[in-house]
């Protein structure tokens, strides 16, 4: 055994094949990380530079000729931003707290042993992973049966319930002793009381996880403003930033029009290439500042996810 | 004990709390899931806004007539199964690759910086993912182009240039996914037993052939399980990705268009609904077939990681 240790260890230190995979892992990974961190660079740069410079020699790793025009054009009219902002915000609490209430409730009772029918119900979620109706009678619910269009209600709801994150629920419920939910009972607590007051605080990383997938699909969410939001005081931020990147030219006419009457400008002379990085600059800000928190909980929920419950 | 069955009510009245907790779930998925099924057959029908699902008119198989008299079907369906190939197959080597890199990183902070970068992308929408591929790809603009003037080259147009796009989609749907796709890999590795390396070693095996011997094999059951999970959605094209990056841009079709941005065009630009939800039954039924045979593989393989 000694002597096996020793050889590792040597192996470990002078082996040419050792030496050989670490300068190639390194090489791989510097390589993946940077190729990944790049357009990220490239967007803050560009959105650093003066407007003539990008027209001139295009869209560079550095800042060119350091301007911070694009990002005054952008707070020359902020409300625009902080409504789609406040929207986004709005949605993404509420949503994310409902969310985690109902697919916690749904998961503790699938996982009760007592319940027998919980396989039938299970099967009624799981179904739904299987077979959809597609995209037009879904379209035709929100717009026709429900008369949801232009309503908050049709951002929120395609995102609330998840039967993802009912499978890795489940599974972190199942981690818990029967015998203590069982002496919870004995003492004459109810299923509520249990699931909120025994069952909720121990699962806490779940409830991390699953609420950091949810705010993030809220956060990230275009699709549903897309298909049933034609009020544009409604869009929330990441439709509102297609919206003005596709639409550059009328997102500077709408600046120059929201002006305080003095301050005349014409939407010509604004930025056109660095007003979009710019915008897309502070729309992505608080998400990559979340990001180290969350990147954490989102390793254990893949994870755990993958091995259904 | 008791051996008489229970009659339904009893049941119903015994499991009053449990049955209480699930209304809220069970009410959204009938609504939102199961109530859009019925509406496929909306795939048969000449949609009225007045007529809704129900009140609409049956009209046979018109709307699939339409649908593949466009010669568009054949098209998306191809796109859609060739990129997905392209991208489960390329992705997953990728993702591999990493794990295994990383894992043979010694120093704790280059490997948690590494992956860091590697899981940005992840979190940002496809939306900015789209305004990233303008700056690096744009024919004025973007910095490719910039490079290849520079070196004395032609620019290319890629935004005209269809051919160019699968390795452009291919590119941005291996940058957003890698960091997050590694997950799984790396957590399958650091599951192997250290002693298999050990023997491995004492049995002169290098570090290469350890990868290749031990690792691989080890994590195989891993590789093969997500596989298939991914081949069940092969049908399905990520429409936010082919929206965000493609655009309405009608002269790269031929290279991108899949089911899912067909479908939704037919919908919201030309108001098809009947073309719209012929495309949609289509891809619902195959999904449904590729995602039970799939999941009915993995259950041969191991038990475990299957949805039934």
């Amino acid at each position: 055994m000694k002597s096996s240790a020793k050889t590792a260890s040597k192996n470990k230190i002078t082996g040419a094949d050792v030496i050989a995979l670490n300068i190639i892992a390194y090489a791989f990974c510097a390589l993946i990380a940077l190729v990944c961190l790049i357009p990220f660079v490239m967007v803050v740069s560009g959105s650093l530079s003066s407007e003539r410079a990008i027209t001139e020699n295009g869209f560079s790793i550095l800042p060119q000729e350091f301007s911070t025009e694009a990002y005054k054009t952008v707070f020359k009219d902020p409300w625009v931003v902080v409504r789609a902002y406040a929207t986004t915000i709005c949605l993404t609490i509420v949503g994310t707290f409902t969310g985690l209430i109902i697919q916690t409730m749904t998961a503790y009772v699938l996982t009760r042993k007592t319940f027998g029918w919980r396989r039938y119900f299970s099967f009624f979620f799981y179904f739904t992973m299987l077979f959809s109706g597609g995209l037009v009678p879904t379209y035709v619910l929100y717009t026709n049966t429900l008369k949801l269009t232009n309503n908050y209600l049709a951002l929120l709801l395609p995102l609330v319930f998840g039967v993802y994150n009912l499978l890795v629920m489940k599974s972190y419920i199942q981690g818990i002793p029967d015998s203590l939910i069982d002496a919870a009972k004995m003492d004459g607590c109810g299923e509520f009381r249990i699931l909120f007051q025994i069952v909720m605080p121990l699962v806490k990383p779940a409830l991390a996880t699953i609420g950091l997938f949810t705010a993030l699909a809220y956060w990230n969410d275009w699709n549903s403003a897309m298909l049933y939001i034609r009020d544009e005081k409604m869009y929330p931020l990441q439709y509102f930033l297609y919206q003005q990147v596709n639409n550059i030219e009328g997102y500077k006419k709408l600046i120059a029009s929201n002006l305080v009457s003095g301050d005349v400008i014409s939407a010509v002379s604004l930025p056109t290439q660095t007003l979009k990085l710019a915008l897309t600059c502070v729309v992505t800000g608080p998400i990559v500042l979340a990001f180290p928190i969350a990147q954490r909980y989102f390793v254990q929920g893949i994870t755990i996810g993958a091995v259904k419950g | 004990m008791k051996t008489k069955k229970k009659g339904f009510f009893y049941h119903l009245y015994k499991y009053r709390v449990f049955l209480l907790m699930l209304l809220p779930g069970v009410a959204y998925t009938l609504l939102f899931h199961y109530y859009p099924m019925t509406g496929i057959v909306l795939a048969f029908k000449k949609y009225t806004y007045a007529g809704g699902i129900w009140g609409s008119k049956w009209n046979g198989v018109d709307n699939f007539k339409f649908f593949f008299k466009s010669g568009q079907a054949l098209r998306v369906i191809r796109n859609t199964v060739l990129y997905n190939m392209l991208f489960i197959v390329v992705g997953t080597v990728f993702q591999i690759a990493v794990a295994v890199f990383l894992t043979e990183i010694k120093s704790r902070r280059f490997r948690k910086i590494a992956q860091s970068c590697m899981f940005l992308p992840h979190f940002i929408s496809w939306v900015i993912v789209g305004v990233m591929a303008f700056n690096i790809f744009s024919s004025d603009f973007g910095i490719i182009n910039r490079l290849i003037t520079s070196l004395g080259g032609k620019k290319i147009p890629f935004y005209t240039k269809p051919s160019a796009w699968p390795g452009i989609l291919l590119f941005f749907n291996i940058w957003k996914g890698i960091g997050y796709g590694s997950v799984m890999y790396l957590a399958a590795i650091m599951g192997v037993d250290t002693e298999v390396y050990e023997s491995a070693a004492i049995d002169g095996a290098n570090v290469f052939q350890r990868i290749f011997f031990v690792t691989i094999p080890a994590i195989m059951p891993t590789v093969i399980i997500l596989f298939l999970l991914s081949i069940g959605g092969i049908f399905r094209g990520n429409f936010d990705m082919f929206s965000n990056l493609v655009g309405s841009n009608g002269l790269l079709y031929g290279y991108t268009d899949v089911i899912d941005t067909l479908a939704f065009r037919a919908l919201m630009t030309s108001n098809d609904f009947g073309m719209s939800s012929a495309i949609g039954f289509m891809q619902s039924v195959m999904c449904f077939i590729t995602v039970v045979s799939a999941n009915k593989l993995v259950s041969l393989y191991d038990r475990d990681y299957t949805l039934f």
